[in-house]
């Protein structure tokens, strides 16, 4: 029986066949009643209920996913994780995220495989170059590393960059401690952690409808029948407007489909990530030899999982622009996922006006990093009914206050 | 790629249009009554169907004129395309343009 992973019990394991291993986590009945219910079996769903058993203490806890584990947005994105944001209030956040990242593979016994091998911005313009100054200067003011470099030390650092590109490279930001990490392994690892503290992972059980009382929300009408909990939350993002439908709410949320691509695997040849605005163009170097590249938003309205070809093409060139030497690599896999997308690019975490229903969404393109930190809030605002101080600003109410943190103008990001 | 009926041009290829969101939105008012809630819901409050959804379109790279649009958010398909100040047609109903090929030209191509 081998439940903690080490190189002893891989040696052990070895040498005996292979027969010891546990299943990660436990496939149980559902029970009538939980002390707090947690919707969608994301990273953020997972972390939610991780972080419910391990930092307060709630272990009747069921984890209800309608699919399996890490099947939606976890196991869609580009495993980008980094902290590059203006705002006080988001680089806060975003940084506790990575923190966490940077324990978690000690923390869960699971390696994450987090790899901070830098995230770049870079600048082919003048105005480009201002926004990376700008964008340094607020990073480093938020207390976040963060690098200026000119068009030579770009070129010196990230190897095989087109020497005479149509866009010449002016300059960047480099976020050292930026990177990726697996994405099915936060997902798996969180679900094994949270299982072993007590959480019920309930896979292929569809959330119906809600129970709600006078305003209280009581429990969940699903496909393994009814669940009942006074607490609730939601971490559905791209399905969240459907699922707060069921309950009677509006979101101010608008989901869109964001495609990504991975191209043959290949030998090591790029050791960073690099995110060109101007080229529309992000791309990385999987560990498998990948090359991860994602495009922009199909900017329609969209539940589909399937982007559209003119993104494609334009991400594709977009590469060929910056490394003219990947033109005669093939595209392996294609893919979307869909993202909510808020007005201010800024997440939703907190109550609703259901009582006892939580909602974590609103992540936009940008989910995969913030997965630590989303969890750690929505459970600490499950738990105590008071926002996370990291998270009190990401309140719904800010929509009819208009404290908006509008991180699309700030940073510049792509939602 | 989407082959989207504009219904002035007839259809062409998606990389000629722009969505513009959800058609057929009022704005609350007289302004001196109209609720933080009321303006909250206006301003970014949107319907974001999972299923058939009334949207804007714009030809940007065509006639480079508005019209609305009665699409599938799942399966991407174009029920019907109507110019702007006309009733969205139900199901069922033909199309508004007479010059448009169908009302359901649009599609996946």
């Amino acid at each position: 029986m081998t439940r903690r992973y080490s190189a002893l019990s891989l040696l052990r394991e070895g040498l005996n066949g292979q027969r010891g291993w546990e299943p990660a986590w436990r496939d149980p009945t559902p029970k009538a009643h939980y002390d707090a219910i947690v919707i969608g079996g994301g990273g953020h769903g997972l972390a939610t209920a991780y972080y419910l058993a391990k930092n307060h203490g709630l272990t009747n806890v069921a984890l209800i996913e309608r699919g399996w584990i890490g099947g939606g947005n976890t196991g869609r994105n580009t495993t980008i994780i980094r902290s590059n944001y203006f705002f006080p209030e988001s680089a806060a956040f975003y940084e506790f995220s990575v923190q966490l990242y940077e324990k978690l593979t000690d923390e869960l016994n699971y390696n994450i495989m987090f790899s901070q091998r830098g995230m770049w911005t870079l600048a082919h313009d003048r105005h480009g170059l201002e926004m990376a100054r700008r964008s340094a200067n607020a990073m480093l003011l938020n207390g976040i590393d963060a690098e200026f470099h000119d068009g030579p030390s770009v070129y010196a650092n990230i190897p095989g960059l087109n020497p005479n590109p149509r866009f010449p490279i002016l300059g960047g930001v480099n976020q050292p401690r930026g990177g990726s990490a697996r994405h099915d392994a936060v997902a798996w690892g969180y679900a094994r952690a949270a299982s072993a503290l007590g959480v019920d992972i309930i896979q292929n059980c569809e959330v119906q409808g809600f129970i709600i009382e006078g305003g209280q929300v009581r429990g969940v009408e699903t496909s393994h029948g009814t669940i009942r909990s006074d607490r609730i939350g939601m971490a559905v993002a791209g399905h969240s407007s459907v699922l707060a439908a069921k309950a009677g709410l509006r979101l101010p949320i608008s989901s869109y489909a964001l495609q990504a691509f991975v191209s043959e695997p290949v030998k090591p040849c790029l050791d960073t990530v690099i995110l060109s605005p101007a080229t529309g163009t992000y791309l990385s170097q999987s560990d498998k030899g990948e090359l991860v590249l994602g495009a922009g938003l199909d900017l329609y309205l969209s539940y589909a999982q399937r982007g559209n070809l003119p993104w494609m093409e334009r991400a594709a060139a977009g590469v060929l622009e910056l490394f003219p030497q990947f033109s005669r690599m093939r595209f392996l896999r294609q893919w979307a996922g869909i993202v909510d997308v808020v007005h201010d690019s800024t997440p939703i975490i907190g109550p609703t006006s259901v009582g006892g229903l939580y909602i974590n969404g609103g992540w936009g393109t940008g989910g995969f990093k913030a997965v630590p930190a989303g969890g750690w809030c929505l459970a600490h605002v499950m738990a105590t009914g008071q926002s996370h101080p990291l998270a009190s600003a990401f309140g719904l109410e800010r929509f009819e206050s208009g404290a908006m943190i509008d991180e699309a103008s700030a940073s510049g990001i792509a939602h | 790629m989407l082959l989207i009926d504009c219904p002035f041009c007839g259809p062409r290829a998606e990389i000629e249009f722009r969505c513009g969101g959800e058609s057929h939105i009022q704005r609350p008012g007289p302004h001196t009554h109209v609720s933080d809630a009321e303006w909250a819901d206006y301003l970014y409050y949107r319907e974001n169907p999972k299923g058939e959804h009334r949207e804007r379109w714009f030809h940007s790279t065509g006639c480079r004129r508005w019209f609305n649009a009665a699409r599938d958010t799942v399966t991407h398909q174009f029920r019907v395309t109507y110019k702007m100040g006309e009733a969205c047609p139900e199901a069922g109903e033909s199309a508004v343009s007479e010059t448009a090929p169908s009302a359901v030209a649009g599609g996946i191509v």
